[in-house]
């Protein structure tokens, strides 16, 4: 049993999307950064479709009744138990009444927490995703709350780590944890560079207005959230905007609203959107946008279709080979 | 559309018979899933296919998962495997028209040179196809309106549209599946829930589906919306 002693500012339960319903309005929603959700949940050896808890620039103070093997990946919100900073990237044996805080963000927005056993997550329509907007899946279906009890842990994590427990027990520490860890985050530079591809409605715009976009540099907005985040900048304009009908979108759409400031969808949008499209972002760059604050930066970069999906597939392979080394490793402390 | 996403296009405007095409490919993709592919969307005239090309065959020689899948498409279209003609289900949809469930019905009747009573039988005379689910689970976009109740969207949002509202623009029907802002001229409100999460299935409608609206007094409206879970 986990207990949360403080919510943070937004901390939910989220795993990696709910497919197979967006047909019907159902969006999939899950991790903001996936890549962060699947190694944290590959250091716990939990499949990556047990939710992980996103937590949001602040996080949660969350008291794990009994011992508990935790991971953190993502955003370093500088995690800490009994005084001492608990390391990313690796898993991490702790104790019964442990009470893992968080304090100064070092980097990025979300970080990942994984718990072997996962979170006593509710499963519906076939993922443990929270829908915040639609008030269903994860923890009921809403954010975590002072006083929410999450019934989730493995029993005798002990056991799928004797390692870290022999290491545990024989010292006074509030935690065990190895020295090696999985690669963690680059920091984002100012501007950071994101690639796109040419979005549905390229074509629709102007060679002036296309240069707007690739020329320009684009704030993040504060009115960002895990639905979109809106850029600021110079404002594109498109004629017969209206005559386009809704269509299918999807994570990373860049669409044109009449006020002209592009919104790049993340990971709560709509299924389906009138807007034109101007651009895609890349596969490659969601989980690094993921992890990008308001008033960051950014400039975009066009990439051709073939290059982005060769990317794409490199980069899952290079997150497999983590994924198997981890489990090669067996929570071997060396 | 990107790496995850391929679109297949039957054309660029509402029409019947363009959104039958691609409810008819979407079916047979449903029916025959291809590897790989995790949500099919359609929507007026396009037709989404989701999905994670590191679940398809890639390698240095071989096609690419995104000209796989769309071979494939390419395929189905032409062999004609895919047919036009499909058996959609019809779907009685309860609605208690005007008053405090229909607020916009009498702006309605004014702006379309219409009684009230008028407004209320063309509606249910139109010929209702739910073209797409969108903008909320189990959100309906329903075409077939009768073309003498066309009018635009209304110029100030309301900030909350109750569930169920039955609203007409642009020549379509909705219906608000949850409470939400909303910009459609609210004629009427059904009793039934069209969003459950936890109902299996969680939507009461589905792409394609035929629809007939029946006219319900407001007692029954209460008694019908007092049943629901």
């Amino acid at each position: 049993m986990i207990r949360v002693i403080r919510p943070g500012l937004l901390t939910s339960l989220q795993d990696n999307g709910r497919f197979g319903y967006q047909r019907f309005g159902i969006g999939p929603g899950g991790a903001m950064d996936r890549t962060a959700h699947r190694l944290a949940s590959a250091l716990v050896g939990n499949p990556d479709s047990v939710a992980t808890l996103e937590c949001t620039l602040t996080g949660p103070e969350l008291l794990f009744e009994t011992s508990a093997l935790l991971a953190l990946c993502g955003a370093d919100l500088s995690p800490g138990i009994a005084g001492q900073a608990v390391p990313m990237g690796r898993p991490v044996l702790v104790r019964a009444g442990a009470r893992l805080s968080f304090g100064q963000r070092r980097n990025g927005v979300r970080c990942y927490l994984a718990v072997r056993g996962g979170f006593g997550a509710e499963t519906v329509m076939h993922s443990q995703s929270t829908s915040l907007g639609g008030k269903f899946g994860g923890h009921a279906g809403r954010a975590v709350r002072k006083g929410d009890r999450l019934d989730g842990g493995a029993l005798a994590p002990e056991q799928f780590c004797p390692l870290l427990a022999e290491q545990l027990s024989a010292t006074s520490a509030a935690f065990a944890a190895p020295r090696w860890r999985v690669p963690l985050l680059d920091d984002t530079a100012s501007p950071q560079i994101v690639r796109i591809l040419e979005g549905r409605h390229w074509e629709l715009f102007s060679p002036e207005q296309q240069q707007v976009l690739l020329d320009g540099e684009w704030r993040i907005s504060a009115q960002s959230d895990r639905m979109g985040y809106r850029l600021e900048g110079s404002a594109l304009a498109l004629e017969n905007a209206g005559r386009l009908v809704s269509e299918a979108v999807s994570f990373g759409t860049v669409q044109v609203p009449p006020d002209g400031q592009p919104i790049i969808l993340m990971a709560d949008h709509g299924t389906t959107g009138g807007y034109p499209k101007i651009a895609q972002v890349a596969g490659v760059d969601l989980p690094l946008l993921a992890q990008m604050n308001a008033h960051q930066r950014i400039r975009f970069e066009k990439i051709p279709f073939e290059m982005a999906q060769q990317m794409f597939l490199q980069r899952e392979n290079d997150v497999e080979t983590i994924i198997a080394s981890i489990a090669q490793r067996r929570f071997d402390p060396a | 559309m990107d790496e995850c996403c391929l679109l297949v296009e039957f054309g660029r405007s509402v029409d019947r018979k363009v959104n039958d095409r691609v409810h008819a490919l979407a079916d047979h993709l449903l029916q025959h899933m291809p590897a790989g592919v995790v949500d099919i969307v359609p929507a007026f005239c396009v037709l989404a296919v989701h999905y994670r090309p590191q679940d398809m065959a890639f390698g240095k020689n071989l096609p690419s998962p995104y000209e796989n899948l769309r071979d494939h498409i390419e395929a189905l279209l032409s062999s004609g495997v895919v047919a036009g003609e499909r058996s959609s289900r019809r779907i009685d949809i309860p609605v208690c028209y005007g008053g405090q469930h229909g607020p916009d019905l009498a702006e309605v009747a004014v702006r379309c040179g219409l009684s009230r009573q008028q407004v209320i039988d063309r509606h249910l005379c139109s010929e209702h196809l739910v073209h797409m689910l969108g903008f909320a689970p189990g959100f309906p976009y329903i075409g077939g309106l009768d073309t003498s109740l066309m009018l635009p969207r209304r110029a100030t949002p309301r900030t909350r549209v109750p569930a169920g509202s039955v609203a007409i623009a642009n020549g379509q029907t909705v219906i608000y599946s949850t409470a939400s802002p909303g910009g459609w001229n609210l004629i009427g409100q059904t009793p039934l829930s069209l969003f459950d999460p936890h109902r299996e299935p969680p939507c009461l409608l589905m792409p394609g589906d035929r629809l007939r609206f029946v006219p319900i007094n407001a007692d029954d409206f209460a008694v019908t919306a007092g049943q629901q879970p």
